[in-house]
């Protein structure tokens, strides 16, 4: 790692941003360091805004992840926060910010993603979920409600439901697709892990969307595309989320579903690397343009953005097995490396939501999601890391299966 | 090299087990393992980045 005196700047103050700062000190960077974050807020974590600060024991404030002392004095990084980036000039090596220019040698990229929004009337009581404001106004919300309404059946929503219904409350999930989670697990699997819901007392409905809200100042019920109302004093949009690209347009930069980068995170101009939600890289692995949305992905590219940021002579390729977790209802769910996939082999008690399924891509392992089954997920890791075969990897989970106790 | 873990902070999220699986591993229980004793120094670099990588800081490492 050179240890030169390049100002490293990077845009965007969530986990990505923060991982790529403290790797850029842990590796040796001497020189200037700025973190550029449109909230006025320290860095912080995001899963636990859809579980512990909904929860009727949620905390007063959602801590930070780093202090200022921390970032500041330890680190030595400069903290432009509740300064939104609002433009890049690549020729002049300057990101544009609401509080002026930004000068920079090397630039990492990990603005993030955005909730998708739908459009439906304004009314008090509906509620996207991304940010910690998001998560204290849906808090408050629930609090004062009898009847929670989902909108999109994935991971965020499923939480949502889950803290609600932990909370009492009377929970419907909408979901547009005949069957949840196609995109996060596929078509097979979907409904083996939707069927948690129903089991805790939650109301899924599937193949119908919501067409109105009725309500004045605050919701009160959803009318949804099969003529049926819901009666709700808050709704929660779960939609999936956009990444946050728009103030890079006009800059040069490729923007495709987040800001498109090589193998190495770079974003096509030297010295300037993507990380996180925002990031569409070149997998390796797959041969294909990704973006990852998981917790794990942006503590893994922040880290490698910055030395392909710091040192583009030296850059290598970024090569991960995508992770994700999830907890509806006291169940883990977990899910290594990728699920779009030629065929899914499913064993164990998918009635009692606890399970295993493989995912197979060609010959090779492709993916590993468990439900209730925690202590097998990670046994598999290696052997997506080792791009084992198929029949290795059923030959594998026969032998796990033969572990257990009858 | 020893780790420590604080259950009250362990979520068995499997991170640590996903960096340094010799040392960290979880039971279908649901809990977490970690070797008792002294590390083996060729397995410190990935204990270090398994305490980095845990989401709730519940790892510890004592040099």
């Amino acid at each position: 790692m050179t240890t030169t005196n390049q100002h490293l700047v990077v845009v965007g103050a969530s986990l990505a941003g923060l991982r790529a700062v403290e790797a850029a000190r842990r590796t040796g960077h001497t020189g200037p360091i700025t973190l550029i974050g449109s909230e006025d807020r320290l860095p912080y974590d995001r899963p636990p805004l859809s579980k512990l600060h909904l929860s009727a024991e949620a905390p007063d404030e959602v801590p930070p992840l780093a202090t200022h002392d921390r970032l500041r004095d330890e680190l030595g990084v400069t903290l432009r926060l509740g300064s939104a980036a609002t433009g890049l000039d690549v020729s002049a090596r300057a990101v544009l910010t609401e509080a002026g220019p930004v000068a920079f040698d090397a630039l990492v990229l990990a603005t993030g993603a955005r909730p998708r929004v739908v459009p439906l009337p304004e009314l008090r009581g509906v509620h996207v979920l991304r940010t910690a404001g998001d998560a204290r106004a849906l808090a408050h919300s629930l609090g004062t409600s009898r009847g929670l309404g989902v909108i999109g059946a994935g991971f965020i929503g499923s939480e949502v439901a889950s803290a609600a219904r932990a909370r009492g409350l009377n929970v419907v999930v909408v979901e547009a697709l005949p069957t949840p989670l196609i995109r996060s697990v596929g078509e097979q699997v979907g409904p083996l892990i939707a069927g948690l819901h129903p089991a805790n007392g939650v109301d899924l409905r599937c193949g119908v969307g919501v067409v109105d809200l009725e309500g004045t100042d605050r919701v009160s019920a959803m009318v949804l595309s099969d003529g049926s109302r819901v009666a709700v004093e808050t709704v929660v949009v779960g939609v999936g989320a956009v990444p946050n690209t728009e103030w890079l347009a006009g800059s040069g930069l490729s923007l495709d579903n987040g800001v498109v980068c090589d193998a190495t995170l770079s974003a096509g101009h030297r010295g300037i690397a993507a990380a996180g939600d925002v990031c569409n890289w070149f997998d390796r692995r797959w041969g294909r343009q990704v973006r990852i949305e998981h917790w794990t992905n942006a503590i893994e590219q922040g880290p490698h953005a910055a030395r392909t940021a710091l040192d583009p002579d030296e850059a290598a390729p970024f090569d991960t097995v995508p992770y994700v977790w999830s907890d509806w209802y006291g169940v883990r769910i977990q899910l290594l490396g990728r699920s779009d996939a030629d065929e899914v082999h499913v064993s164990g008690d998918p009635d009692s939501h606890r399970f295993v399924a493989l995912y197979r891509c060609g010959d090779e392992l492709a993916g590993v999601l468990t439900v209730g089954r925690p202590g097998e997920t990670m046994k598999y890791r290696p052997l997506l890391a080792r791009r084992a075969g198929w029949n290795d990897a059923l030959a594998f989970a026969a032998e796990r299966r033969a572990l257990q106790p009858a | 090299m020893r780790v420590t873990v604080d259950f009250d902070k362990c979520q068995t999220c499997g991170l640590c087990e996903a960096a340094a699986p010799e040392v960290f591993s979880i039971d279908d229980d649901g809990y977490l393992t970690a070797v008792d004793g002294d590390i083996p120094e060729h397995l410190h670099g990935a204990v270090r980045t398994a305490a980095e990588t845990c989401p709730t800081e519940a790892v510890t490492v004592m040099a």
